[in-house]
């Protein structure tokens, strides 16, 4: 083991600390030292997105961020989106528009969607297709994920 | 009411979107070990020595093993299943870890056990291969030639095989052709690229060995690794957890499941593989490479006589389990959606120093229908006849169903004139052409295409594919057992593996329906082969047409016996009994009725005696082998605009008509609809698998391996028609591969009716910027234009690529 390090994190509302080798990178602290298995791992170039997380509030890919950095933030995952047991409006519209196939894109999908709802809450197709452009699906053409956004945005689907 | 044909929201969507899916990832077992997987950076090389006592000394590390160490360890090498009757086909021996030689990059040959992650990754850096390369050979066309560097010395010629069927007389019908065209076509090398990467867990307890894989094939993966490890079948599990897509790449038993497994088995201890990005680019199997040279005779009023196809198909450097059948599996259809009276193909694998391709979605079928389509609107230019007329004149006609191709191919069921018609009114041409017309004089260059598409699925008929058949040493018929619990609830297992496709909530549908319960009452269970009877899988979108009909005949079993026992209790007879909203009740008596619960719990805890014949509890299945497969068609059109100054395509519409069959879940369909054209348009535009010429990768990451995203794609205009097949009861046919198959030529043919005023002819997939501006500059005389896509084609004496590939290449053949 290399050099390691102590680090605090506010994960989903929860002070987690732990110490963590210094190289460690925050998805994987994630899932496998927290079992917070939602967020996935695609690829190893920061392209697909499947990692996607919230830090302090803006959308980040965990697979490009150290555990180490994560020190001190606030991070969300797709487990902490909404409260337990209930469901954020844009997972219910994913849910509703078919906006997931295999399912394994769709945290990092739902989280980027959150990202950027929170900067844009109306955006236009084009705007949301753009604005997905850093998180890839095989499955669904992103037919559907458009669609499930735009419900979202439009307070279509029950929040 | 009735749940089949409603969009029900699916029952697999609440784990996955709050991030409680279960992923072979996900699963962690106590004292796991990681694998990490030493790979080949030589395309060909013998490997001179190897040394792992660095790695051995490394913190963590548990295990170093060569091929060698674990020679003992297989009773039998990687297989592959064709045996085509009276066809030898070149099959080397395929270990999970090579010694002595190595035929491609990443051919694995270590690995490298710790306990954790990071510590394998280290110690795989540790161990010290010397390698002596060899020739290499990349090119398919170069490596049939004389005197090509050989993959397989003990074969003595690259070739794998050759495979050829035909009907009616062809040669006849080009000696009497009035028109002959004849074109060369290459369908580059693709990778399926499902977002979750392969990942497999192994575990021992006792004799008792459980795999958890990302796979579409759990059973196949059982009865083909436990011959692999030499241990009875009941001593191996496999489980196929949530699965993040397959598209192909996880129909296959690789490697790396066979190593796990003797890892855990020697060790003691759970390990699992997890696959890099940069390791399914190379070696997950890869699909497609095939190169056609394809020859369509006519009558000058447009009439098709035959056709002709010559196929030479890129296999890699091993044989895995459906590799040469691949390229075969669209010979069904290779006449496509036409009446065609005669029809010749061949087709000639080749082994190159590349990873074995192996089935991608469509696997042989996008293949067939990019170079049919494309050769009929060739044969249309020729004849000055419109291209969709063209197509009309030679659709097999409505009342012609079921149709028997010059092949013995007996089409099930179809309306091509009905589909297209349909896509027509979806799609005003005559209003594109005059918005076309005034674009390109502001110099903007925008292109329709079209294809009309017949694909050939549900896998399959045994006879037709299996042993006294084509020759795959396996049988495709598929299992269903339905089971009622006391309190009225549905419990089915299915033989079919899905993963992604939505089957827990259209099979759910279906077995509601049929049982009288709620869908959302009726859970699907697949993927572990100890908890059903055997099955035969996902892939050639066979579910529905296949697993769903298994399942729909072992629902109205239990639904009889549900009727019999209804009958006896509620004094009537069982021929008066019938199910209606959801309740078994005496014709004529509504008001003397049962629903399933009181039904199932009298079948568990009989409140009174029931007749002597009925059993206890409420169980059947089924095994259903269909008689035919199923052909689903449709037509398709794509409109793309061309950037000339930088070559960009960009897919500004796309409209599509799909024949499934009646819709179980059209929500379903539409979603299955927009990936498959999805992943062609990436075909067409986007994705190649690159080798150099020394068998380097050169596409090893999703930086350079391009999958379409949102951005690069449009909304889709989707449409249906609905044409039963007569093979199965439900009617339905496959949609999982049918967007793959239809649109490559689609957006081909899209992109040359855009190009045509700039003089660009012809141009190979795929499409992208640079390739499209270099045939642009071609065409106005500057510079030679792209290579072909295929792979290391030799540069002839008239500059780059070969025929048909570039843009100042003659559009030969042409009128005889
Ligand atoms: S895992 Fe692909 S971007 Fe993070
Ligand atoms: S739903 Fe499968 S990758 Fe997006």
């Amino acid at each position: 083991m290399g050099a390691t390090v102590r680090i605090c994190v506010t994960v989903n509302g929860e002070r987690r600390e732990s110490e963590v080798e210094a190289r460690t990178l925050l998805v994987y602290w994630l899932r496998e030292e927290l079992g917070l298995t939602g967020t996935h791992v695609g690829c190893d170039t920061t392209n697909c997105g499947a990692c996607t997380v919230h830090m302090n509030g803006e959308s980040v890919k965990s697979c490009t961020v150290l555990a180490a950095q994560a020190d001190g933030a606030e991070v969300t995952t797709i487990e902490g989106l909404a409260p337990e047991g209930g469901l954020h409006p844009l997972q219910d519209a994913f849910w509703e528009k078919h906006g997931l196939q295999c399912g394994f894109c769709t945290p990092g999908m739902i989280m980027a969607a959150a990202d950027l709802l929170q900067r844009n809450p109306n955006p236009t197709d084009d705007e949301i297709r753009h604005g997905l452009e850093g998180n890839l699906c095989r499955c669904t053409g992103y037919h559907n994920i458009v669609k499930a956004v735009k419900a979202a945005a439009a307070n279509e689907v029950p929040a | 009411m009735t749940s089949v044909g409603q969009a029900l929201k699916r029952k697999e969507d609440p784990r996955m979107i709050t991030g409680r899916g279960y992923y072979t990832e996900d699963i962690q077992l106590p004292g796991m070990l990681y694998a990490v997987i030493v790979r080949s950076p030589e395309a060909h090389a013998t490997i001179t020595s190897i040394d792992t006592s660095a790695a051995k000394e490394r913190d963590g590390v548990v295990a170093v093993y060569t091929g060698e160490d674990l020679a003992g360890d297989f009773a039998g090498p990687l297989p592959m299943v064709w045996a085509p009757p009276g066809v030898e086909i070149n099959t080397p021996e395929h270990w999970p870890l090579k010694r002595g030689e190595v035929k491609h990059v990443g051919d694995p040959v270590a690995v490298v056990v710790a306990t954790s992650r990071t510590a394998a990754f280290d110690a795989a850096d540790d161990v010290i291969v010397d390698y002596d390369p060899k020739p290499v050979v990349v090119d398919p066309e170069q490596a049939l030639e004389d005197g090509s560097p050989l993959v397989w010395d003990s074969f003595g010629t690259n070739k794998t095989h050759e495979w050829a069927v035909a009907g009616g007389d062809f040669e006849a019908a080009e000696a009497e052709a009035e028109v002959t065209v004849e074109a060369r076509y290459v369908n580059h090398r693709t990778s399926g690229a499902p977002i979750e990467p392969r990942c497999s867990v192994a575990e021992a307890r006792a004799e008792k060995l459980t795999l958890y894989s990302t796979t579409q094939i759990p059973h196949i993966a059982r009865f083909v690794l436990s011959g692999m490890l030499g241990i009875a079948e009941d001593k191996l599990r496999v489980v196929a957890p949530d699965v993040g897509g397959g598209f192909g790449a996880k129909l296959q038993v690789y490697a790396e499941e066979a190593l796990v497994l003797a890892l855990a088995k020697r060790l003691g201890r759970p390990v699992k593989w997890t696959e890099t990005r940069s390791e399914h680019m190379t070696t997950s199997h890869h699909g497609r490479d095939q190169i056609s040279y394809v020859t369509l005779t006519a009558k000058r009023d447009g009439t098709v006589t035959g056709c002709r196809a010559r196929i030479i198909a890129d296999l890699g450097a091993y044989q895995q389990l459906l590799t040469p059948f691949i390229p075969t599996l669209g010979f069904p259809v290779m006449g496509g959606c036409y009446a065609i009276p005669s029809i010749d193909l061949h087709f000639t694998g080749v082994f190159t120093n590349k990873m074995p391709t192996d089935a991608i979605r469509g696997a042989g079928r996008p293949e067939a229908t990019y170079w049919i389509e494309l050769t009929m609107d060739k044969l249309a230019r020729e004849l000055g006849m419109d291209p969709l007329e063209l197509r009309r004149k030679n659709f097999v006609r409505k009342e012609q169903f079921p149709f028997e191709t010059a092949l013995g191919i007996v089409y099930d069921s179809g309306d091509y004139h009905g589909s297209l018609d349909r896509l027509l009114e979806n799609f005003d041409l005559d209003e594109f052409r005059s918005e076309q017309a005034g674009l390109r004089e502001q110099g903007i260059h925008r292109g329709v295409g079209f294809s009309t598409y017949v694909e050939v699925c549900g896998l399959a008929p045994s006879r037709a594919v299996g042993p006294q058949g084509v020759g795959l040493q396996a049988a495709f018929y598929e299992s269903a057992n339905v089971r009622v619990t006391p309190t009225g609830s549905a419990i089915v297992y299915s033989g079919i593996s899905p993963h992604g496709q939505g089957l827990d909530t259209s099979f759910a549908q279906i077995a509601g329906d049929i049982l009288g319960i709620d869908p959302q009452n009726v859970e699907i269970l697949h993927g572990d082969t100890d908890q059903g009877a055997w099955g035969w899988d996902t892939y050639g979108s066979r579910s529905l047409s296949v697993g769903g009909e298994a399942l729909a005949r072992a629902a109205r079993k239990v639904q009889d016996k549900a009727k019999r026992i209804c009958a006896a209790l509620l004094e009537a007879a069982p021929e008066d009994i019938e199910l209606t909203d959801g309740k078994y009740q005496v014709k004529g008596s509504p008001d003397k009725s049962m629903t399933m619960a009181e039904i199932s719990g009298a079948a568990h805890i009989p409140p009174a005696e029931l007749p002597a014949d009925i059993e206890p509890g409420l169980e059947e299945s089924s095994f259903y082998d269909p008689e035919n497969f199923v052909f689903p068609f449709g037509a398709h059109a794509c409109v793309v605009d061309v950037d000339a100054e930088t070559g960009k395509v960009s897919v500004v519409r796309y409209v599509a008509v799909d024949d499934c069959g009646p819709a179980i879940n059209p929500m379903l369909i539409d979603g299955q609809v927009h990936g498959g054209i999805t992943h062609a348009i990436g075909q067409a535009l986007y994705e190649q698998v690159v080798y150099d010429e020394d068998g380097q990768l050169v596409t090893g990451t999703f930086v350079d391996y391009a999958l379409p995203t949102a951005a690069e794609v449009p909304g889709f205009e989707t449409d249906r028609t609905e044409t039963p097949s007569p093979t199965n009861s439900l009617g339905v046919k496959g949609i999982g591969e049918a967007g793959t198959i239809a649109a490559t030529p689609a957006v081909t043919a899209a992109v040359m009716d855009a190009l045509q005023p700039l003089g660009v002819l012809w141009l190979d997939m795929p499409l992208t910027p640079v390739r499209v501006y270099e045939a642009i500059q071609a065409a106005q005389g500057n510079g030679a234009g792209p290579p072909s896509s295929q792979q290391g084609v030799r540069l002839d004496e008239h500059g780059r690529g070969s025929a048909g590939s570039g843009p100042t290449a003659p559009d030969e053949g042409g009128a005889s």
